[in-house]
């Protein structure tokens, strides 16, 4: 690339993303996204699942194209994957039928390249990841850790000038994805990666402070970017530093406002009953709030302190806490959880205490679900076909976002006894007060 | 319009039945010009088959020479074929309902008019009898590889796709590296299942009798047709021995050999308990002198397949089409298709017009009511029979190690050499061909069942089992409430391929010949049968239709929602 040292490795300008519905109208994924990215950089893209992250780095990455807006790569405009960009994987991606070596070389067959080159290439790779060894292993016989190696040096071989990185680490238990991430650090403060810039997308927030020189976070449905934080703490960073945990507290209390003030906008753009509602399942509420209303914490918490104590990521963690918001159970605020009196009260329950007291909410508080036991009142036979209450929700919302929130609703309204589904007939039905009892 | 699969069950009854009209359509017109020209042609000198035993190697050779040309020639169909299909859009409205079509016409009914057609292709040579056997084999494999491979390419795995785009590979490199690969497993597998069915095919096609056309290929079954028309048991006893040996070596040298490499192309990356192992890769894996030679064949191969052989400088580019211009172009793409199959369609009509009465339609349903009756009887029977064989067999693991293997080669076993056995025993004891002659349509088939409920019973989870034992679920219960829910799926697979099959092989089992006699049990199959040796082409499209329809038919309203409903109920989660 003859111009990288005038541009800025990549560019977006007011990228957005929107994918069909069935009516044929776009539902935005991606809405109006600014960034650039500087040579030598690393830059966290940080968001919970649905965030559109994973879309935004296709996009980088040229495997798929923006609905509107524009992508410059080293002042190029980007159509499609280009030579010196490289993705690492957050399955690994890797060819099964290839060994490590093979794998490693795939990178370079669209290069025309000598075959000693390819083999000196291919074999320092190698040897820079810690792979010396294994080159003609298969990737079944590796462990998870030493696949996502063989991804890297992948990505690596080509010499890349822009790295992108998918979750790298999310799908490996949390000692090797630590030891994976410090290795890679290592290489990078030691100057012995080919410059490169890095673009992570990550829903850890404790990786991206660790690794990143910036940290974008994005807004769910759609994504957009809500904060930009630097982090100017000299590596090998250390999580016991007090520095960063201010980071981290920081990112926790953005991310939970953005959480309580997207739930009002919605009601307030849409009126009722649209919200697309995380799967969270009646025994991990039950559980949570348990914890919370026990000691230490009595009945409020620092949520960065219970995703630690619970080893929880966000994507699990924001969930259990959103839907005790929307059934004001909890109070979010500042990155901070505090059970309201019915949830203290839900918490010392018994079975069925918890059970009244979980439907009455779910009538009170989840619009949906007063919306769904009406509906069945007022049939005759109590009963109604389930594409009935998808349409109305494809309305709003994609269709796999639509499934989602109903199964949602016929959990929780299930454990409540609200109303039952059939998933042979895809239908819901209320059963008669006095034969229930029976 | 829903995605992929789901749009396909749905949208395909409608053109099923226009798919049927085009290719009934194209079939007849060919069938029939190559009739007029053949008119004075006939080969007048016809082989001679000894029945001596020490003839029949070089025979059992030449007709598993046959085989394998077929097999290649499905494989080169199926890449090309299946490729087309997955990768445009518009090729899979068409190409998918046809080739579902082709899978459901009986494999010697194209025998009819390919002969024809191939013997005035290539006149005064053998090439053309050659190549409608060969054809005919074609036609019994090349169907569900080609329908396997493109449902390979429908579910490559996102991750590998998108890495294979992100490193630029071009369609060729992308070819031979992620979608052949990844389809192997599933494509050696069935051309596993493909050679089997062939067999039978490949017997029934080197002795043909089309009007007056008489073609008779060196081979085991002109040699099985020879041992009949004079009634020689001993002969008859000699084709199925040389047979089991071609069986058997075809299995030990090409196929497991395949399947053990196959194994490699796996996709689970989790290791497995039992990997398939081959003697003859092991040997050749230790031959270093082989290893030599063979190597730049290997780089050569490497090379050919690394090579980018793109001839425009053409990047897979995130395509960006307006929705209305996709619309409009994909509308005009469908009415063209409909307005081919309406001139088609017109052009059957109009050919079959003048020899076709109603009356004919009716007699063709009546027997293909009687044909379908003996399918429904004999399903019934061979899955209360090995239905439970099979789950006692597949509960132990040693036993079913044991048996499975017996299975597949009875499976892939030509069940036409046993006709003449049994036709003996028919004619010595006077029996009712009506009744007696149906076994034979599923002598060869049900073995599909046997072996996909052992496959089922085999992957059944310990600790259902165990759950099952220790709450004590016994005798009926334990058939109704766990196993028979756990093997339904594997059951409605071989179900499948058993029903298939014995359509198929009505044509040949419905009436058969034992020297100068004549067995009519009647149904389509016979109907069909007696039309081919007559001669009457209409009647025999007509038979083949009606017979396809009611494959189709079948499949489309009693298998299938059968097999969907199955796998949701074993599905968790």
């Amino acid at each position: 690339m003859p111009n990288n040292k005038i541009f800025p490795v990549l560019e977006m300008k007011n990228i957005c993303k929107g994918f069909a519905k069935p009516s044929g109208e776009a539902l935005p994924v991606l809405s109006d996204i600014s960034l650039t990215l500087q040579k030598g950089e690393i830059l966290g893209l940080l968001g919970r699942s649905g965030s559109g992250k994973s879309t935004f780095l296709r996009i980088t990455a040229g495997l798929i194209s923006a609905s509107s807006g524009e992508v410059r790569y080293c002042g190029k405009l980007l159509n499609g994957p280009e030579e010196g960009i490289s993705v690492v994987f957050q399955t690994f991606a890797l060819f099964p039928w290839l060994t490590v070596y093979e794998n490693v070389q795939l990178g370079l067959d669209s290069l025309h390249l000598g075959t000693s080159e390819v083999h000196e290439r291919v074999m320092s790779a190698i040897d820079l990841i810690g792979l010396d060894g294994f080159q003609s292993a298969y990737p079944r016989e590796l462990s998870g850790g030493m696949r996502q190696r063989v991804g890297l040096a992948r990505a690596l071989v080509i010499h890349p000038t822009l790295l992108l990185m998918d979750e790298p680490f999310s799908a490996l238990d949390v000692l090797t994805a630590e030891i994976l991430r410090s290795d890679l650090m290592d290489l990078w403060t030691g100057h012995q990666l080919p410059p490169m810039s890095v673009l992570l997308v990550t829903h850890n927030i404790e990786e991206a402070v660790l690794m990143c020189d910036r940290i974008i976070i994005l807004s769910s449905n759609p994504g957009r970017i809500t904060a930009e934080i630097p982090v100017r703490l000299p590596h090998p960073r250390s999580r016991m530093d007090t520095r960063f945990q201010d980071v981290v507290d920081e990112i926790y209390s953005i991310l939970t406002s953005r959480t309580t003030e997207l739930i009002h906008a919605q009601i307030q753009t849409h009126g009722e009953r649209v919200e697309p509602l995380p799967g969270v399942s009646t025994n991990l509420i039950e559980g949570f709030v348990e914890t919370l209303a026990n000691s230490p914490y009595n009945g409020k918490a620092e949520l960065s302190e219970l995703a630690n104590e619970l080893t929880l990521e966000i994507d699990d963690l924001f969930p259990i806490a959103e839907t005790l918001y929307i059934l004001k159970f909890a109070d979010l605020r500042e990155g901070e959880i505090k059970l309201t009196e019915n949830g203290l009260l839900f918490a010392k329950g018994g079975t069925e205490e918890r059970k009244k007291l979980f439907k009455y909410h779910l009538l009170e508080y989840l619009p949906l679900a007063s919306h769904i036991k009406h509906v069945l009142d007022e049939r005759e036979d109590h009963r109604a076909p389930r594409i009935r209450f998808q349409s109305e929700l494809e309305d709003y919302m994609t269709q796999g976002r639509a499934e989602r929130t109903l199964n949602a609703v016929i959990a929780w309204a299930r454990y409540a006894e609200l109303f039952s589904y059939d998933d042979n007939s895809r239908t819901f039905s209320i059963i008669p007060v006095s034969a229930h009892k029976a | 319009m829903q995605k992929g699969g789901l749009r396909y069950l749905r949208t395909l009854s409608w053109w099923d039945l226009l798919a049927i009209l085009l290719i009934l359509a194209i079939v007849i017109v060919f069938g029939s010009t190559a009739h007029q020209m053949t008119a004075p042609f006939a080969i007048s000198e016809q082989p001679r088959i000894s029945l001596s035993p020490w003839a029949l190697p070089a025979y059992t050779l030449r007709t598993t020479i046959r085989m394998l040309i077929g097999l290649a020639a499905s494989l080169l169909f199926t890449l090309i074929y299946a490729t087309l299909a997955a990768k445009n859009r518009r090729a899979e409205l068409l190409l998918l309902p046809i080739l579902d079509v082709l899978q459901s016409v009986p494999v010697l009914g194209y025998l009819s008019f390919t002969t024809i057609l191939f013997i005035s292709l290539f006149p005064y040579t053998w090439l053309g009898p050659e190549l409608a056997a060969i054809f005919a084999i074609f036609t019994a494999q090349a169907w569900n590889m080609t329908f396997s491979f493109y449902q390979a390419l429908k579910t490559i795995p996102d991750d590998l796709d998108e890495a294979s785009r992100c490193f630029r590979l071009t369609a060729w490199q992308r070819f031979w590296r992620l979608e052949v690969p990844f389809a192997l497993p599933g494509l050696v597998w069935n051309m596993m299942m493909s050679m089997a069915g062939g067999w039978f095919f490949v017997v029934a096609a080197e002795a043909i009798t089309v009007g007056r056309l008489r073609i008779i290929l060196p081979g085991v079954g002109s040699y099985l047709a020879q041992a009949i028309a004079t009634r020689d048991i001993p002969a008859v006893g000699w084709s199925i021995l040389a047979m089991a040996m071609a069986i058997i070596l075809c299995d030990q040298l090409l196929f497991r050999p395949l399947v053990a490499w196959a194994d490699n192309f796996r996709f689970e990356q989790a290791p497995v308990g039992a990997t398939p192992k081959s003697w003859v890769i092991d040997l050749f894996r230790k031959a270093r002198f082989i290893h030599l030679t063979v190597k730049p064949v290997r780089q050569g191969l490497q090379w050919i397949i690394r090579s980018r052989f793109s001839l425009s400088s053409a990047r897979n580019q995130t395509a960006v089409t307006g929705a209305l211009k996709r619309r409009v172009t994909g509308f005009a793409w469908v009415m063209l298709l409909i307005s081919a199959l309406l001139y088609t369609g017109w052009k059957f009509f109009v050919f079959s017009q003048p020899e076709l009465t109603l009356s004919d339609l009716g007699i063709v349903l009546e027997n293909g009511g009687i044909t379908l009756l003996r399918v429904i009887v004999l399903i019934s029977l061979a899955t209360l029979v090995w239905v439970p064989v099979g789950i006692i067999v597949g509960l132990r693991p040693r036993l079913s190690q044991q048996i499975q293997p017996v299975a597949q080669f009875l499976a892939a076993f030509p069940a036409n050499l046993f006709f003449p056995i049994a036709v003996f025993f028919i004619v010595r004891f006077h029996l009712t061909p009506s009744i007696w002659l149906s076994p034979l349509m599923i002598l060869g088939t049900q073995w599909y069942i046997l072996f996909n409920v052992i496959a089922g019973a085999s992957a059944f989870p310990g600790d259902l089992r165990e759950a099952g034992a220790m709450l004590r679920v016994r005798g009926w219960n334990w058939w109704r409430k766990i196993m028979i829910p756990a093997v339904l799926p594997y059951y409605i697979t071989g179900a499948i391929t058993a029903s298939g099959g014995a359509w198929n092989a009505s044509i040949v089992s419905e009436i058969v010949n034992w020297g100068p006699t004549t067995l009519n049990g009647s149904g389509l199959g016979a109907y069909i049968a007696q039309m081919t040796i007559a001669g009457d082409y209409p009647r025999i499209a007509l038979g083949i239709a009606v017979m396809s329809s009611f494959v189709i038919t079948m499949n489309h309203l009693f298998w299938r929602p059968l097999y969907a409903f199955a796998a949701r109920r074993t599905r968790l989660g």
